[in-house]
């Protein structure tokens, strides 16, 4: 007990001096910054020394000794365990994208802030301590031995599909997470995408392939501190500037009734108005094509063409030819391609020439129908992720790096706690900023835009991430003008409230660390499936302790490299599908593991058939809906989206794993002296 | 010792139900009735729009926290059983 003490406050000491540090460089930066110091040597100097801080710990954690690579040798005391799993959960989509969705759609985002807290209820009381007294290494090795069967009753089967749903699950999260390191990296330091995807990489792999969970545990606990001042800082600043409150998530109370003011406002302005009025004549327009496919696309080629021509004629400057030659190239080659982007354009501007919508109001709708299916989405999206946090392979894996059962309670108690911090104020940072845009963008001239417009609008010219464009051509700024992507908003925040670059570049660290400490516990979760689960217990179950961890190093760098090259391809598909892991994992392995603690009588073929049913339900609903997947919306039960097919694919694991127990023998004697062992106290 | 584990279980189990049955209730009526609670305003927040950002994840919060020191608790009852009983 005095040992752990006395670890406990030698690790604090250390951490605290990592604060102090990070504290001196911020200051030694702002002052630079006033010296005169170029702006992409900040970006260059923030992600530099962050990449090297991370890769100094895992060289410092280096082992290859398997408790230690595996599960960090059971000691992380739980405050530390707490922060490590909070940086292990908050993904580059919560630290960018998350105030953006809240910016964007109001009350329905709220849904991803219920559901990825709610989930840790499940996590306390239903999964983590449990596991911890169980005192395995993977996932796939609890449900295996508490279902047994298979060859020699070692729970094979299980064990097979178990690690098929942490591969699929994690597999699909790590390329958005290295994607998003890619575009942070190319967005701050003008390097190439494929070359941050690179960088990242070498820092995620110093530090987990070295020191494999003990690396990456004390890693992700200096990720998060770097995490929470970088979200904190711009947030407290627009929070004093609107509120005179330093207290963000207590402040934005007095600055909501503002908001709807503001926005009740704008809706009636007769500026905004005319605005709207010519989006949706020009979706008319676009209307009036589609109706009359496929004459009217030949038409518009016959049209571009010809404009060029007039242009070549009369000798006009040649920017105006280069225009016209832009707009024969873009010109969609088949009337297929013509309908789907027509169809594409003519739903953007439909959605522009809407009112906005107030910020608070829960499920506005033209019907009744209309907004109880928004608030039947809002609900199954929140089980979902609710579920789906409590079945994520990377964060359950956490729970066995403990020193005991209690500690594993109080750790996930931490975990909560280090989330909300962050969490609590998201809502608050969406709502502040959006004040600041709605009362000192909107009504400014056009003369005199924010610098911080230009220059997030320049940097990605194909989608511009922020577009402000005069389109009644008055001068100034209407809210309908300005077209702003939601990934913009954290990353652009210290901006818009006019701090120092240096908190940008703190900012794109933060997210940066949010990014790559997800990535560090996914990839530690394939590659130890993979390792421990596939190799050790199914193939080479004699492999010695230096061979296991061996393999598993080799692995893990193999799984890396596959995953940066799926990033690298910006596949599209994939990123839209991050939200569907939730579903997948909440229901393939959710209703195994619960059941497995709880109801004694569940068995082997329960196992096999609740994991496959549930998996099978999930994916067929996401195949009849998701239009990625060549599904319709039409389809759709009960009119829930594609992403949320948890909600039909938990009930019909849960069902599947009592009906195939009941139907076959009771589980062998083993199994109940396991249950009573893991439900019993230390 | 076998009595002890069993009231332990029986502690844990009804602990579980208690706490999960909280749970269900803050998110659902949350989501559920949003729309007649948002007429409500505490401190410039509608009801709903505050339980939903903030609300139901610190009930969240004080859920594992009570979770953890009942549960320390039951284990001590546990441990003095089995010292009594030995």
């Amino acid at each position: 007990m005095s040992g752990q003490k006395s670890y406990f406050r030698r690790l604090s000491g250390y951490y605290a001096w990592f604060c102090v540090c990070f504290a001196g460089f911020l200051l030694a930066l702002t002052v630079l910054e006033n010296e005169g110091m170029p702006r992409l040597w900040i970006g260059h100097l923030f992600m530099f020394a962050t990449i090297v801080l991370y890769a100094t710990i895992g060289v410092v954690s280096r082992t290859s000794n398997v408790t230690e690579y595996y599960v960090a040798g059971r000691r992380v005391p739980a405050l530390f365990n707490g922060m490590a799993t909070a940086a292990d959960w908050i993904s580059a989509a919560s630290f960018i994208s998350l105030a953006g969705g809240l910016y964007l759609s109001g009350f329905d985002a709220l849904a991803y802030i219920m559901g990825w807290t709610g989930g840790y209820c499940l996590v306390a009381l239903l999964i983590a301590p449990y596991l911890r007294k169980f005192a395995q290494y993977t996932i796939p090795d609890y449900l295996a031995v508490r279902y047994g069967g298979g060859a020699g009753g070692r729970g094979g089967p299980v064990r097979a599909l178990a690690v098929g749903a942490t591969i699929i699950v994690s597999f699909v999260y790590v390329v958005a997470q290295i994607y998003a390191v890619g575009l942070i990296a190319s967005r701050f330091t003008g390097v190439d995408f494929s070359v941050g995807i690179f960088l990242g990489l070498a820092s995620i792999l110093v530090c987990s392939f070295l020191g494999g969970m003990r690396g990456i545990t004390w890693t992700q606990v200096a990720q998060y501190i770097i995490i929470l001042v970088a979200f904190l800082i711009p947030t407290m600043w627009l929070s004093v500037k609107h509120a005179d409150n330093p207290l963000p998530q207590v402040a934005y109370g007095s600055v909501l009734p503002k908001l709807a003011k503001r926005e009740a406002q704008l809706a009636a302005d007769p500026r905004e108005h005319e605005v709207r009025a010519r989006f949706r004549a020009q979706a008319e327009a676009y209307g009036k094509r589609l109706a009359g496919l496929p004459a009217s696309w030949e038409q518009g080629k016959l049209e571009a063409q010809r404009r060029l021509d007039t242009a070549r004629l009369r000798n006009v400057s040649l920017a105006d030819v280069r225009s016209a030659e832009r707009a024969l190239a873009a010109y969609p080659k088949t009337a297929d391609d013509a309908e789907t982007l027509w169809r594409d354009q003519r739903s953007r501007l439909l959605a522009r020439a809407q009112p906005p919508q107030p910020h608070a109001a829960p499920f506005p709708g033209a019907t009744e129908a209309e907004s109880n299916a928004r608030r039947n989405n809002f609900m199954a999206l929140v089980f979902c992720l609710m579920f789906g946090t409590a079945a994520l392979p990377h964060i359950l894996m956490r729970s066995y790096t403990t020193p005991s059962v209690h500690e594993t309670r109080v750790s996930v108690f931490w975990t909560l706690f280090f989330i909300l911090l962050i969490y609590l104020s998201i809502p608050a940072l969406a709502v502040l900023a959006k004040y600041d845009i709605y009362t000192s963008l909107v009504g400014s001239h056009f003369s005199s835009l924010p610098t911080w417009i230009s220059y997030w609008a320049n940097i990605d010219k194909v989608n511009p991430l922020i577009q402000v464009i005069d389109i009644n051509g008055d001068g100034l700024v209407q809210l309908a003008e300005i077209a702003i992507d939601g990934d913009v908003l954290v990353l652009a925040t210290p901006e818009i409230g006019g701090l120092p670059y240096v908190i940008s570049g703190l900012v794109a660290a933060g997210g940066l660390a949010a990014a790559l400490s997800t990535a560090d516990g996914l990839l530690l979760a394939i590659s130890n499936a993979l390792s421990h689960d596939i190799y050790y217990k199914l193939v080479d179950p004699g492999a010695s302790t230096q061979k296991r961890v061996t393999i598993s190093k080799l692995l893990l760098l193999a799984v890396a490299f596959i995953a940066a090259y799926a990033a690298s391809q910006k596949p599209a598909d994939i990123l839209s599908l991050v939200g569907a892991a939730f579903s997948l994992a909440a229901s393939t392995l959710f209703p195994a593991l619960v059941l497995g603690v709880f109801w004694k009588r569940a068995n082997h073929a329960g196992a096999i058939a609740g994991m496959a049913v549930g998996f099978l339900v999930c994916l067929y609903y996401m195949i009849r809906v998701h239009p990625m997947l060549g599904g319709r919306m039409d389809a759709a039960w009960f009119d829930i989206a594609p992403m949320s097919a948890g909600i039909f694919g938990v009930p019909a694991g849960l069902l599947a794993i009592v009906a195939a127990s009941l139907l076959t023998a009771p589980p062998a004697r083993g199994s109940d002296g396991l249950v009573d062992y893991i439900r019993a106290p230390e | 010792m076998i009595a002890a584990r069993a009231r332990h279980w029986r502690q844990t189990r009804r602990l579980t139900v208690v706490l999960m049955a909280l749970w269900l209730a803050t998110g659902f009526c949350t989501v559920y009735f949003a729309r007649e609670l948002a007429n409500i305003t505490v401190f410039g927040w509608p009801l709903s729009f505050y339980m939903a950002a903030q609300g139901a994840a610190l009930v969240c919060l004080a859920i594992i926290g009570v979770y953890a020191w009942r549960m320390r608790q039951f284990d001590r009852l546990y441990r003095h059983a089995l010292e009594s009983g030995a």
